[in-house]
């Protein structure tokens, strides 16, 4: 079994630091967004800051379904797994993210509800078939990544014509989430732009491609540069970003070349327009509400829905006052400027987004680079 | 066991077939007597549970006594290369190793749940006497209890183990210093992703093995070589990355690692890469990590690769001086990062 060491080579990755110190200009300023949590993992898990010049610093974008997702829907999930009849389901990040008054779903558990712990969209669809006296409610949350195979099932339920399975739908989409950030209010401000280029989503572009950051590269004039997440490939992305601001470029890259093509799978494409509309507006946690940036059951798969099939209070949630995440999230500010990291805020006791998962800005921070800081 | 001295033989013989676990075989009548009797008896056979005495009277040699407990809640129950039964077994063995103690004696108290197949059971005792067998330990005295169905998870063993230290042998999680370098006994991860290919849910094919095996011998061949040996520990639950921040918290030093240096199976470094998991946090059972002053390391990695246990055995860091007590590493790829500590469980990542 092969494929991993081939991206981890250290002979290639100190060549392909030197390629970027050489071009690198001491001089100008090199802020790039990796937008991906993926990335961010990958980027603090095998040490890439240290290969990096002090010119080239890397900015932690919102990337992270988990933590991005805002406490309120996650206080609706757990209102759902309480119900007698339910049987909740999600992905393993999931499970661990507090909600309002430190409850979480693995919490809940212990106290009783009935919550799976799932590795594929499909397993929830096999749990529906297993307990036909039970509500399977699928907790759904992630990319436009995740967002195919979760489309897949609502379509294969109407086939099989499943009463007893549901979605929980928190699929949200990541162009908008990107415009958002280049047009907050910070963007705008004169000499306070923190972005000057952007590393491309992996897993998301297979999904859709490398058309969708065309309009926006062109029209905010930054650069991006598609990514796969091994760390060569995030080594090489950064070279190519450095070389088109050297050169005054604003154009969509493709480095992931082995995995994602100009227009993306087609197929899955039409899997989620087919089960999916896009929302008028969804709140990010850390962001915001954003217009467009998130994706509902259509009308034609509401009994799939279960925001139709069960009652739901809407539930708002106010995050802690010292947190910033919402400004480490639009590449502000670092995880070390809070006052929270490490002292009240840490991946046992997370108060902020950006701490929940693994991916998030802060927990990679707090998980392999702390050790800088007090160096 | 705990039993009084059965006198006559019971109606029948139990059905390790197709019979069950019962309440019964809990309460302390004839049923129990019954288990014991027909079951642990028969496979732990041994002078001291011969006896059927509600305790075990030891004559231990001379030497500082170590003493430790651990209870067993594996699933599946069984797994390629071992199951709940050696698990338990191997398990406390390896603690007192750690201490360079011989393990002598064990416990054995299992809680089971009823309606588990006899026929289960028999198969996990059987394992747990022959893991004894083959480690030179008697499992020396137990208790069984049983739990209504539903309030278990088939069987629970805790196993509490006895040995002794053999003069001049000071093995202490707080004795690594700066300069000491830091040795692996071989692959990690083994074990975690063995359990995991079987767990339901997550069931992937592979022909890995748990590495679950008693270790002692392998500590002993490494004191006679280098009797200078500072620490030892197994890296169980929390992986290698566990193990070393509790012992450089334990002898306030820092440790740094070279990831190129950590032996890990292909096979395994695959799984997790597919799970989002991190080889470093993974269980393992059959494997363990010393430190020793320079001087020693190559007589304590010559003795380690002498030994089938420790073939693949490595150097993979050094302790250092570090008033956080962090461990680091630099990565295979040339960057440094930190070792933290697992937060929470190691779960899945979904993209």
């Amino acid at each position: 079994m092969k494929y991993i060491d081939e991206f981890r080579d250290g002979a290639t990755a100190r060549g392909l630091a030197r390629r970027i110190v050489q071009e690198a200009r001491p001089d100008r300023r090199y802020h790039l967004m990796e937008f991906c949590g993926g990335h961010t993992h990958a980027i603090y898990r095998h040490g890439i800051p240290n290969l990096l010049p002090a010119s080239v610093r890397m900015i932690h974008g919102p990337g992270c379904p988990v933590c991005v997702l805002p406490i309120g829907r996650l206080d609706q999930a757990l209102d759902l797994a309480t119900r007698p009849e339910v049987i909740l389901c999600s992905y393993g990040d999931m499970l661990r993210v507090p909600g309002s008054g430190g409850r979480s779903l693995l919490k809940a558990k212990a106290a009783g509800a009935d919550i799976r712990m799932i590795y594929s969209a499909t397993d929830a669809l096999t749990l529906a078939q297993r307990h036909p006296d039970r509500e399977v409610v699928f907790f759904a949350i992630g990319f436009e990544t995740t967002t195919p195979p979760t489309a897949l099932i609502i379509q294969q339920a109407a086939q099989l014509d499943l009463p007893n399975f549901t979605v929980f739908c928190n699929h949200v989409l990541t162009p908008p989430a990107i415009v958002h950030l280049l047009a907050a209010p910070e963007a705008r401000e004169l000499e306070a732009v923190p972005i000057d280029g952007f590393l491309g989503p992996a897993h998301v572009s297979v999904v859709i491609g490398s058309e969708p950051y065309e309009r926006f590269a062109h029209d905010y004039q930054r650069p991006v540069v598609i990514a796969g997440f091994e760390p060569l490939d995030v080594m090489q992305s950064i070279l190519m970003l450095v070389c088109q601001l050297n050169e005054g470029r604003a154009e969509v890259e493709n480095q992931y070349t082995r995995a994602v093509t100009h227009e993306g799978n087609r197929k899955a494409q039409r899997l989620m327009a087919d089960v999916f509309e896009p929302r008028p507006v969804f709140e990010w946690r850390g962001l915001g509400p954003i217009p467009h940036s998130a994706l509902q059951i259509r009308e034609r798969y509401a009994r799939f829905d279960a925001e139709r099939r069960f009652p739901m209070t809407e539930r708002t949630a106010t995050e802690p006052r010292a947190c910033l995440c919402g400004a480490i999230l639009r590449g502000v500010k670092k995880p070390t400027d809070c006052k929270l990291f490490d002292t009240a805020c840490t991946p046992e006791t997370p108060l902020g987004a950006c701490m929940v998962s693994s991916e998030g800005a802060c927990a990679a921070y707090y998980r392999y680079g702390r050790y800088q800081e007090v160096a | 066991m705990n039993a009084p001295p059965v006198r006559r033989p019971f109606a029948g013989r139990l059905d390790f077939e197709h019979g069950q676990v019962e309440l019964s075989h809990g309460s302390g009548g004839r049923a129990m007597a019954q288990l014991v009797e027909e079951l642990f008896a028969a496979a732990f056979r041994n002078p001291w549970l011969d006896q059927r005495n509600d305790q075990a009277c030891l004559d231990l040699p001379p030497g500082r006594i170590a003493l430790t407990t651990d209870s067993y809640v594996v699933s599946p129950l069984f797994f390629p290369g071992g199951d709940i039964g050696s698990l338990a077994v191997h398990g406390t063995v390896n603690d007192l190793a750690m201490a360079g103690a011989r393990p002598l004696h064990l416990s054995a108290g299992f809680i089971l749940e009823a309606g588990f197949p006899l026929a289960d059971l028999k198969r996990i005792v059987e394992s747990m006497a022959g893991a004894a067998r083959a480690a030179g330990v008697s499992i020396v005295t137990g208790d069984t209890k049983v739990v209504e169905r539903g309030k278990g998870d088939g069987v629970f063993i805790n196993t509490t183990g006895i040995g002794v230290i053999p003069e001049g042998v000071q093995l202490s999680g707080d004795r690594a210093r700066p300069g000491d370098c830091i040795l692996l006994s071989g692959t990690l991860g083994d074990h975690g992703v063995a359990v995991m290919s079987q767990r339901a849910g997550l069931e992937f094919e592979t022909n890995l093995e748990s590495d679950s095996a008693a270790l002692h011998e392998l500590v002993a061949v490494m004191i006679a070589a280098a009797p200078g040996l500072r620490c030892l520990r197994d890296p169980t639950r929390g992986g290698l990355a566990a193990t070393l921040n509790e012992l450089a918290a334990q002898s306030g030093v820092g440790m740094h690692l070279r990831e190129a240096a950590i032996p890990v199976r292909p096979e395994v470094a695959a799984a997790c890469e597919l799970l989002g998991l991190d080889p470093l946090y993974v269980a393992n059972e059959g494997k363990l990590i010393a430190v020793c002053p320079p001087e020693d390391v190559e007589r304590v990695l010559a003795a380690l690769r002498a030994h089938p246990l420790g073939a693949a055995a490595a150097l993979i860091g050094t302790v250092r001086e570090d008033p956080h007590y962090f461990v680091t590493m630099e990565t295979v790829f040339g960057g440094n990062r930190l070792v933290d500590w697992l937060s929470g469980e190691q779960l899945p990542r979904i993209c």
